[in-house]
């Protein structure tokens, strides 16, 4: 019969490796890369920054809805600077499927396609939603370990 | 961070006090809160000091070389390495690197350029012009700890060099005891005046170019 430190410490194994490139690829090895910069000394490192990419997305987005919004007069090398921020930032916190939106957003700026512009922005802005629900519910599982008095697994994507 | 907050040490789990290598202090440069967020971690657990600025411009300023004060020099702002970010609006990387490289008091410092893209003219374009190294972004534990390296051997060769040079005078010193006579050194400050007695004075230049370090 399994404790609850076991039943918590499987899901949240599991639930991390649903997240990695083998499976729904919401995260990548950078991800990893980043726990690797927590301990005792800093204990919320890894949530202190996601969190100033989730400030970040909303910050770029609304850049570049406004830019989008300028019908007859888009700047696209102006939406395509925001792109480019976004793409840095969710490269530095493993982000993999919103980079990898950022990739294409970027050509459709850079070939001025205004279509193609509203579906990436209206992409970006659901894929990163998505994973802050789904990090919020990594850390949620974590907190409850930790409460059931368990130790976090290390689960490396 | 603010300007002259004292880092605090952070002590390994080992408990192993006995190397007692002087801390690097970075200057980290990026106008990304991410990046620059995630660089200082990078940066502090490899036990560096770190002041982290958001632009080009920013980072002149507090070296002082934005000719408002004209640089100071001052001891306690000692910047052992500077990192930097290529992208950045404004002063890009690049244009930092060159303004370092040619001003007289800081040339001396290593430079490192970050960018998140491989392109070769650009890597090569910023090595020419006297920078350090060059990180591929994301930027990685490994990244970090190779470069903290290869600055740290270069300033104890620096200060080998320094010590030997000073054993070499306090000799010669030693040997022309009455008069002592002024023997120009390559490796400490430029500071040459004859009527002192050089070798005492290159000492205490090297004395204090070492508790900078600390």
């Amino acid at each position: 019969m399994d404790t609850l430190v076991a039943q918590l410490q499987r899901q949240f194994r599991d639930y991390t490796i649903s997240l990695s490139p083998g499976f729904f690829g919401f995260l990548d090895d950078q991800f990893t890369e980043l726990k690797k910069l927590q301990d005792e000394c800093s204990p919320d490192f890894v949530a202190e920054v996601v969190s100033l990419f989730f400030e970040d997305c909303e910050k770029l987005i609304g850049n570049m809805a406004r830019a989008l919004d300028q019908t007859g007069n888009v700047d696209f090398s102006l939406v395509g600077s925001s792109v480019h921020q976004l793409k840095g930032s969710s490269s530095s916190v493993g982000a993999k499927r919103v980079k990898g939106l950022c990739v294409t957003f970027k050509e459709c700026c850079d070939s001025q396609n205004f279509e193609g512009c509203v579906r990436c922005l209206q992409q970006v802005d659901i894929e990163y939603k998505s994973l802050k629900a789904k990090l919020q519910d990594l850390f949620n599982l974590e907190q409850q370990i930790v409460q059931a008095g368990g130790r976090i697994p290390q689960v490396d994507i | 961070m603010a300007v002259g907050e004292v880092m605090r040490m952070e002590i390994p789990s080992g408990g192993d006090m006995s190397v007692t290598s002087p801390e690097l202090h970075v200057l980290a440069v990026d106008d990304s809160i991410v990046d620059r967020k995630v660089i200082e971690r990078l940066l502090r657990i490899s036990a560096c000091k770190v002041t982290t600025v958001e632009s080009g411009a920013r980072a002149l300023q507090y070296l002082g070389l934005d000719g408002d004060k004209g640089a100071s020099g001052l001891k306690d702002l000692k910047v052992n390495l500077i990192v930097t970010d290529y992208s950045m609006p404004g002063l890009t990387g690049y244009d930092l690197l060159k303004k370092i490289k040619e001003s007289s008091v800081f040339r001396e410092i290593p430079v490192v350029i970050m960018s998140s893209e491989n392109i070769l003219p650009r890597i090569e374009q910023c090595l020419r012009e006297g920078a350090e190294d060059f990180l591929l972004k994301p930027v990685k534990l490994a990244d970090v700890k190779r470069i903290k390296e290869l600055i740290m051997r270069n300033e104890a060769e620096d200060c080998k060099t320094l010590s030997h040079s000073n054993k070499r005078k306090l000799a010669e010193y030693i040997d022309d005891a009455p008069s002592p006579s002024p023997s120009p050194s390559s490796s400490t400050h430029d500071d040459s005046s004859a009527k002192d007695f050089p070798s005492s004075k290159q000492m205490k230049s090297a004395d204090e170019k070492f508790s900078s370090l600390l």
